[in-house]
């Protein structure tokens, strides 16, 4: 009887996997940057975009339009390996259940949350970020992004299989996520106005080194309440 | 010709917008014809089977 | 007599053969052209008074948002004709102007954020022509994504053919949107009554560069729709028949 392959390998399978599957499906995690974008777009179109104005709304929007963005792509998450019996395969593989869907949590945000974080200066930019700004900028985005997904993969779990879990969705990772919010918009902020955001990035690294140890106990718990 | 690389002073602007779009026009024409070149390896494959099926 | 010029085109075998043909056609005045074209960009063109050598940045960015505007009206209107006559064909060149629509239209829109940045003091600045350059962008990615998203052939091809024509409204509001609106963006130096305004040393490379943009938007269209065309075309005689010819004179 051969050995079980160790807890990471299986792990580091499960990520290729879903990164070379990915692939073939662009259209899935294009979207959430498509949508970041739009949601973006609205904000200097329903105010008047006069710059200082908009230089002082920019980490709201950004926010904002990470927060909404993350949610939107979170959908995918376990939806197609829920849905084709993949995630029961786990379940049952004697493998750390928490360690596969923390890699595909892994390789989630390999392709939406870091997505996003690389854009984030750009429409940083655009709202009138200084260039001094955009390493602050990027860092927060990519530091809360990490937290996001996180989190995102526990609501995923819980309304896994779901008739409207979109919906569900927001109710239960907006709420969650309103530290990394607060945060990461003050660390934008602060980044933007040129001044030291090294506290409020600390801040959001220690949500996401949080959300690093208890989200995949989470997440596997209530994958597995979901699969019941 | 040092100084007209250096564009006074734009180098950065110009020389790397016309990067940009010479990469787009490689990168167009190889997609296109990789795009061609893998329709008809799909086609040869389907004619294969029916060959033999 | 037209009529029968437009349905044949229709027909799969003829505009794959046709096609091939054509290629070459625009393939080396597109090499040519764009080649004198940076000559001319680079080195002849003089630099401007206002603007000093960041004017160069014109013959790029204005070629590639001009070509934007041209897949995309491609696009709309090989997705009508596709819709409306039920040809395959059209669908096909539909989906062959998307991709490159795409990266036109990226570039137009980063060319322009560069060449902004010295000239207008910012990098991005949310003006009509600006914002609805951006709207194109997102037209053509979700015309991609429509595509991607749906797996039966011909329900993906007239979906996105209803996005595609929805959103030809975008074309002439960016063309317009310096005359109807106040904007950074100059108004139109070229195409207005009373011919260009603009110097004939700086303008024919931008002519030559235009129609060599356009030339090799050809050579892309027409490439890849015949990848299109072979793949919507599913074990007709005529596939067999290309095949088994390349069995015995190699591919081309």
């Amino acid at each position: 009887m051969t050995p079980l392959p160790s807890t990471f390998s299986a792990a580091a399978r499960v990520l290729r996997r879903d990164l070379t599957l990915a692939v073939r499906r662009a259209g899935d995690w294009l979207q959430p940057v498509a949508f970041f974008v739009i949601v973006l777009l609205l904000f200097p179109l329903a105010l008047d975009p006069e710059p200082a104005r908009l230089r002082l709304l920019a980490p709201a929007a950004l926010w904002i339009a990470v927060l909404l963005s993350s949610v939107l792509a979170t959908d995918f998450l376990f939806r197609e390996d829920g849905r084709d019996g993949t995630l029961e395969l786990f379940a049952v593989s004697g493998q750390s259940f928490a360690g596969l869907l923390f890699a595909k949590t892994a390789a989630h945000w390999l392709l939406t949350g870091l997505p996003l974080a690389l854009v984030s200066p750009l429409a940083a930019l655009s709202f009138g970020a200084p260039a001094a700004a955009l390493p602050g900028v990027l860092a927060a985005v990519l530091l809360g992004s990490l937290s996001l997904s996180l989190l995102g993969a526990v609501g995923a779990g819980l309304t896994l299989g779901l008739r409207r879990a979109g919906a569900l969705l927001s109710l239960l990772v907006l709420p969650l996520a309103i530290p990394t919010l607060i945060f990461g918009a003050r660390a934008t902020a602060l980044a933007i106005g040129g001044e030291d955001a090294s506290a409020a990035l600390y801040l959001l690294g220690a949500l996401a080194v949080f959300g690093l140890t208890l989200a995949p106990l989470a997440a596997a718990a209530a994958v597995r309440i979901s699969l019941e | 010709m040092a100084e007209y690389f250096a564009m006074s002073g734009y180098a950065a602007h110009v020389w790397s917008s016309f990067a940009l779009t010479l990469a787009l026009l490689v990168l167009n024409i190889v997609w296109a014809r990789r795009s061609l070149r893998s329709a008809r390896a799909e086609a040869r494959r389907r004619f294969e089977m029916e060959k033999v099926s | 007599m037209s009529w029968a010029w437009f349905h044949r085109f229709g027909s799969a075998p003829y505009f794959y053969r046709v096609a091939g043909r054509l290629t070459p056609w625009f393939a080396w005045p597109a090499g040519i052209l764009i080649a004198i074209g940076l000559y001319g960009a680079l080195v002849v063109a003089p630099p401007d008074y206002q603007q000093s050598e960041t004017v160069r940045i014109m013959y790029v960015h204005v070629p590639t948002a001009w070509l934007s505007l041209m897949t995309y009206s491609w696009m709309a209107v090989a997705a009508a004709v596709g819709l409306i006559w039920r040809i395959k064909v059209a669908h096909a060149v539909a989906a062959a102007c998307a991709p490159a629509g795409a990266t036109f239209t990226a570039v137009a829109l980063a060319s322009g954020m560069i060449w902004g940045q010295p000239t207008w003091g910012t990098w991005w600045a949310w003006e009509p022509r600006v914002i609805f350059e951006l709207v194109l962008l997102l037209f053509f990615l979700g015309y991609l994504g429509l595509r991607g998203a749906i797996d039966d052939p011909t329900r993906a091809d007239r979906t996105s053919a209803v996005l595609a024509i929805v959103g030809i409204v975008n074309v002439p509001i960016i063309h317009y949107s310096v005359e109807w609106w106040n904007t950074l963006h100059q108004p139109a130096s070229i195409l207005k009554s009373g011919g260009p305004s603009m110097p004939w040393v700086m303008l024919w490379p931008l002519l030559v560069m235009w129609l060599g943009f356009t030339c090799y938007f050809f050579v892309i269209m027409l490439t890849r729709a015949r990848a299109e065309v072979l793949r919507r075309e599913r074990g007709g005689s005529w596939v067999r028949n290309l095949l088994s010819q390349d069995g015995v004179a190699g591919s081309a």
